[in-house]
């Protein structure tokens, strides 16, 4: 099963270079940075991977394109923003957190909530229904008789 | 001739599967033995059939028959034997008939070793596998026949796909399957419970076997894959979020999620109907994933041939039965009432806490990985879910499930207090809290991602231990260590094991080191405490590929440790480049070498990894495996057998 998945998802990664030496910026600052914006940006033409894992040539020109950026002075966040100005939101492999979006990242946090409410009602009810295994005041003074006996 | 025997095998096996389905079903609803009866004959018959198709199509496959087309497409006569064998399910097809033979194995199982069952429940459990069998090959027969002849034969194959030429994957296939698949049994079991409308101690006795083992085959299945992608892809990444792999992730979470959730049911009679609920929800995301990876929708963004007509039967199997469970679950849930009482601070609340952690962390594997096409649907945006999503949504659940461990493993039934756990707890505290704030102190103004991930695998070690030790009571009597029930032993490794793995993902997460570099013959160069000689570079022909090797002499301090051979390989038939990666594994750390394309300037690319605890992450993750082959194999599981040794009728000894 994952199986096939994996042929399709790595095969554009297959030579198994990503970075190139070529491509590497001497500041190692820079390219801390570019490193970091490149796991977030999505190589177009593969399945699920990001651009700096990537061996497809399209790939290497928005790692090329990132590095330029940058080098030109831009914040990361400017990069992104040029990337996804040309390529579309698609780019993004961290979705963004606006309009509907919204729903994705509160879906786990609402529904363990929810999940939490339920099991305290459901809890709650089977404590009510039998007193555990506390005796009552009858079952005590009977204990106490029979004992007495 | 022999393919043409399999094909028809497979087709009588569709009937045999449909009166398994139907009989068994009429007979357990009217109380008519006879007709219960036709369940384990047909379950065995079915299985034979099955068998002998898939060992047709094996069989095929190892005399390479071009004249089938599957073999064609899939196959080469210079391939090694055990990568012709592993083309059998290396395959839309193959795998599509691996599958059928598993479940009609568990059907099989379930016949023979169902013995002890009630009679309706055996034909309603043997039944209801037999439904699921029609469903698939009714699939198989009519979308995806694997026995498809060609007209003209090639003279020779196209080859499997290289990248599965590995022994890791050729083996990953089956143990998934055996895991999904496994989880149809546990999903028999409780639509029969439904439609018996009883659930009790001793349902819950006979799920958990079937659970467990569905979980350890996972588990193993997961693991072995996730290695693969380790030492194959080429840049020592162990997971990566992928469609596919959330489609073998969810099930396990529910997988884990039921089986202790079936302990529950049990040993205290209570949270059946959610019991049931997880079963059926295990098997739907198993066939969820079947869909996603099969039918093309993840993918449909790319340009891969896919076909909606299977995607669409599936959707529709998916459909009949999730629908059916979780309807015959709304009429009969109900019915199923709880016994046990038990208070707000339990284990019982424990296992429920633990149960809401997974389910909800699969669920965010779950909304993460279809959000794309809901976006597109309902808001016409294309958008893309990665890891990035994933790490930060997921991480949070598995990471508070992590610290409630070992405390919730420390209460017993019914009633406790937090507050004894912990001080029994105590020295485990003390030591995890000791590593964070030692190991935070060491790697200075790095991410609070290693000492958390090691500490919170310190603490599950080091919980588990105490645990079992816990057992000793007041007594320093440690030969009752080796008395205790199997059960303990396989919480103790399965619990420790998920923390030697938490703490290897961490390690690996945080602190790998990365080098890229162009090296010409003879150089050399420092990284992390290591030297690294570029000795050689040189061509080697395969049995299938040519190969570009890389000999490169690994030293510590001047002594040599290893020398590493990277290799690049390159399958003329599937026309397909791979890599090999020359590892040096180390119980701390793996030095990882990627040799890459010749530079313009002369050279070689090298890419150079160290990698801290990587090993850790499988290791842990074989020792949770056995975990859980320590408690299937527990005492209480094999009384069945135990009992019917017992009936045969004692022999008087004669008194001396």
């Amino acid at each position: 099963m994952r199986y096939f998945g994996l042929i399709l998802a790595f095969i554009c990664a297959l030579p198994a270079y990503a970075v190139q030496p070529s491509e590497v910026l001497n500041d190692p600052v820079l390219e801390g940075r570019a490193r970091e914006i490149s796991k977030d940006l999505r190589c177009l033409v593969c399945r699920n991977e990001n651009i700096d894992e990537s061996n497809a040539l399209l790939a290497q020109d928005l790692r090329i394109l990132v590095r330029e950026r940058l080098v030109a002075g831009d914040t990361d966040a400017e990069v992104i923003d040029f990337v996804v100005a040309r390529y579309g939101e698609y780019v993004l492999l961290n979705p963004t957190v606006l309009g509907a979006n919204r729903l994705l990242w509160i879906a786990g946090p609402v529904m363990l909530f929810t999940a939490l409410g339920l099991v305290a009602v459901f809890i709650r009810r089977r404590q009510t229904e039998d007193a555990l295994d506390e005796l009552s005041d009858q079952e005590i003074k009977r204990l106490e008789k029979i004992l007495k006996q | 001739m022999l393919v043409e025997l399999g094909h028809f095998a497979l087709i009588l096996a569709f009937f045999v599967a449909i009166v398994q389905t139907v009989v068994p079903l009429i007979g357990a609803q009217s109380g008519r033995r006879v007709l219960m009866d036709f369940a384990a004959p047909a379950a065995l018959v079915q299985f034979v059939l099955v068998s002998f198709s898939f060992a047709a199509l094996t069989y095929a496959f190892v005399l390479s028959d071009f004249s089938v087309k599957l073999v064609v497409e899939n196959s080469h006569t210079l391939k090694p034997m055990l990568y012709k064998i592993a083309g059998v399910w290396g395959n839309h097809e193959g795998s599509m008939l691996l599958w059928i033979l598993i479940l009609a194995l568990f059907g099989a199982a379930a016949a023979v070793y169902g013995g002890n069952l009630p009679s309706t429940l055996k034909a309603r459990v043997i039944a209801i596998q037999g439904s699921i069998g029609v469903a698939f090959l009714a699939f198989t027969l009519f979308t995806s026949n694997p026995f498809t002849r060609l007209a003209r034969p090639p003279m020779d194959g196209q080859d499997l796909n290289p990248l599965l030429q590995d022994p890791g994957l050729a083996f990953h296939p089956p143990f998934l399957y055996l895991g999904y698949v496994g989880l149809s049994m546990t999903f028999s079991f409780a639509v029969a419970a439904l439609l018996e409308g009883r659930v009790d101690a001793a349902w819950g006795r006979w799920v958990r076997p079937w659970t467990l083992a569905a979980w350890v085959f996972l588990t193993i299945g997961i693991a072995l894959g996730s290695w693969w992608a380790y030492y194959e892809l080429g840049w020592g990444g162990f997971w990566f979020w992928d469609p596919v792999e959330n489609a073998s992730f969810m099930p396990w979470l529910f997988a884990a999620a039921l089986l202790h959730s079936a302990i529950v049911v049990e040993k205290r009679e209570t949270l059946k109907s959610w019991t049931i609920l997880l079963a059926i929800l295990a098997f739907g995301f198993s066939l969820i994933g079947t869909f996603l990876v099969r039918s093309g929708v993840i993918t449909s963004v790319h340009a891969f041939a896919n076909d909606p007509e299977r995607g669409l039967f599936i959707l529709m199997i998916l459909g009949v039965f999730m629908g059916g469970a979780l309807i015959l679950f709304s009429l009969r849930a109900a019915a199923m009432e709880a016994k046990g009482v038990f208070a707000l601070a339990s284990r019982e609340t424990a296992l429920i806490i633990n149960n809401i952690l997974l389910a909800v962390a699969a669920f965010v594997v779950f909304i993460g990985t279809i959000w794309p096409l809901i976006a597109e649907a309902f808001w016409d945006r294309k958008l893309s879910v990665g890891p990035p999503f994933f790490d930060a949504a997921f991480t949070p659940f598995f990471t508070a499930l992590a610290v409630i461990l070992p405390i919730g493993a420390m209460m017993p039934w019914k009633r406790a207090k937090i507050g004894t756990a912990l001080r029994k707890l105590l020295p485990s505290v003390i030591l995890s809290v000791a590593i964070l704030a030692l190991i935070y102190v060491i790697q200075t103004g790095k991410s609070l991602l290693g000492p958390i991930g090691l500490s919170l695998g310190v603490w599950l070690v080091a919980g588990a231990t105490q645990d079992i030790l816990s057992k000793l009571g007041k007594t320093r009597d440690w030969s009752r260590l080796l008395r205790l029930p199997r059960a303990d032993w396989g919480r103790l490794l399965a619990h420790g094991g998920l923390g030697i793995t938490i703490a290897g993902i961490a390690g690996l997460t945080a602190w790998t080191i990365e080098d890229i570099r162009v090296m010409k013959i003879g150089e050399s160069f420092e990284i992390a405490g290591y030297n690294l000689v570029l000795d050689n570079v040189s061509r080697k022909q395969g049995p299938n590929y040519i190969t570009t090797m890389a000999d490169i002499s690994l030293f510590k301090d001047e002594t040599k440790l290893a020398t590493l051979h990277p290799e690049k390989r390159n399958y003329p038939v599937a026309q397909m480049p791979t890599t090999e990666a020359g590892i040096d594994s180390g119980f701390l750390r793996d030095v990882y070498v990627v040799i890459g394309d010749v530079q313009d300037g002369g050279g070689w690319a090298v890419r150079t990894y160290i990698k801290p605890l990587a090993n850790w992450i499988w290791g842990g993750t074989i020792i949770m495996a056995l975990g859980g082959l320590m408690s299937l194999t527990d005492r209480r599981y094999r009384v069945a057998a135990g009992a019917r040794r017992a009936k045969r009728p004692l022999k008087g000894v004669p008194a001396e």
